[in-house]
């Protein structure tokens, strides 16, 4: 553990804080999911999914790729809001951001495995055989890409855990052109994701599909990425508490108002272009159906209200009805990709033809997202990202000393 | 309603969605309006 402000545990009471209930539910988990593992790779996809021909991607892919991939879109909005946009004041928020983000991809492409089978053709596509025609070969390339420039993101971290000064500085000084990278790759991939559906307008509901769903797909993820962001802010600030120092904890509530803010208008711009694509497809009649029904939902329940509710929040600079409406809009982030990918496609097939997941395919994304938290923490608990590494401070000493988590006192200066 | 062309659908649907992109504009400036009316106000936690 490194850092004056983020205290390390004695040896003998980390010994025996083992066995918390944490552990224990974590534990179980990570044992389940490796038995499934080694059933998946030893029976193939028939022996732990539903997967079938008229349903070739379930859970894995609606979950672990498409959520993963959302939902790890706080990286480079953080990024880019602080580095290319010059706020500054959100600072604090970059390495937990790209730590999420960076996680969040590995994660991706661990989870991808399970669905393809075969790792050490993982490569193949990028190197031995790519498809450039295909959406999904600009997707992979992308993952492939951004996850290399999320780890270089991150590396600052771990180096200066390690003290190596040198290499940390060459790291830090390529900041700008990782980040603008990582944008582009992100524009790309996010949308690129949504762009893969336009091959099944006969399979994906028509209140879904959209000549726009590549549009969707991206200014849904900035609202997944700054939501995230809080999101995950909230529960750090709640779990990690300890391992934070002055600067992150002053920059935490401004960080929340200025994303809640930037979260409401993506939300808002995103219901309107929602509007505006049932309109151009003439789709309102289907409203009156069950379908409908679940889209409404959707549309009015996780980004209409969630809009309104970081609305009320920055208005009133109301945290907790910020924090509500950062959760609801990574529920409602889920839904939509789910929506997509597995509610609404394949609608026309007979219920008895549908896809439902099995328990092991649940089970292995509850494996996934377990051994990220884990990692996530032990990173968390060890390296400067909460923190700043006492060797490596950048942060002006007159900002260093309050130890209090007032916010600053013209809240008005959160704005864009 | 009926569409007996391809002109006809796109008529109507792109009047609609001219007519919708006409309130999203004022929609998101009312939104905007809201947003930060209170911007002076202190934090409540």
């Amino acid at each position: 553990m490194s850092g004056e402000h983020a205290p390390s545990t004695p040896v003998a009471e980390e010994r025996a804080s083992l066995l918390t209930p944490f552990n224990i539910v974590t534990g179980l988990i990570v044992l389940v999911g490796l038995i499934l593992t080694v059933l998946r790779f030893t029976k193939g996809l028939a022996g732990v999914t539903n997967l079938s021909d008229n349903n070739p991607w379930g859970i894995w892919i609606s979950f672990d790729l498409l959520c993963g991939v959302a939902l790890a879109a706080g990286g480079y909005t953080t990024s880019a809001a602080c580095y290319v946009f010059g706020m500054k004041r959100y600072h604090a928020a970059v390495r937990p951001a790209i730590l999420t983000a960076f996680l969040g991809y590995a994660l991706v492409v661990f989870a991808l495995h399970y669905d393809v089978g075969r790792p050490w053709r993982l490569p193949y596509p990028i190197f031995y055989s790519p498809g450039p025609t295909s959406v999904l070969f600009e997707v992979g390339l992308c993952v492939f890409l951004y996850l290399i420039v999320l780890f270089l993101e991150w590396t600052p971290s771990a180096l200066e855990w390690l003290r190596q000064k040198r290499w940390r500085n060459l790291m830090v000084r390529m900041t700008l052109a990782l980040t603008i990278f990582g944008v582009v790759l992100s524009t790309m991939h996010q949308s690129s994701l949504g762009a893969l559906f336009l091959i099944a307008p006969s399979k994906l509901h028509p209140l879904w599909y959209s000549s726009y769903l590549p549009v969707f797909f991206f200014i849904s993820s900035i609202a997944a990425g700054l939501s995230m962001v809080i999101f995950e802010g909230t529960l750090s600030h709640r779990y990690l508490h300890d391992k934070m120092d002055a600067h992150y904890l002053e920059g935490h509530d401004q960080v929340a108002l200025g994303f809640g803010r930037g979260a409401a208008i993506v939300l808002v711009v995103y219901f309107f272009l929602k509007l505006v694509g049932l309109a151009l497809d003439n789709n309102w009649h289907y409203l009156l159906t069950g379908y409908g029904a679940m889209y409404a939902v959707e549309l009015l329940g996780f980004v209409a209200l969630p809009a309104l509710l970081y609305a009320v929040g920055v208005r009133e600079k109301n945290l907790k009805v910020i924090r509500w409406a950062a959760v609801l809009t990574v529920l409602g982030i889920v839904l939509n990709r789910f929506n997509v990918s597995w509610f609404a496609f394949n609608w026309h097939l007979p219920a008895a033809e549908r896809y439902f997941p099995s328990w092991m395919e649940v089970a292995v994304s509850l494996y996934i997202v377990t051994v990220g938290l884990l990692i996530f923490r032990f990173i968390a608990t060890r390296m400067p990202i909460f923190h700043e590494h006492p060797d490596f401070k950048e942060t002006e000493p007159e900002e260093e000393e309050p130890h209090e988590h007032e916010p600053r006192p013209h809240p008005q200066s959160f704005g864009h | 309603m009926d569409f007996f062309t391809y002109h006809d659908f796109t008529m109507y649907t792109k009047g609609a969605a001219y007519l919708l992109m006409a309130a999203t504009l004022l929609g998101i400036l009312g939104f905007w309006l809201f947003l930060t009316e209170r911007d002076e106000d202190k934090l409540i936690k």
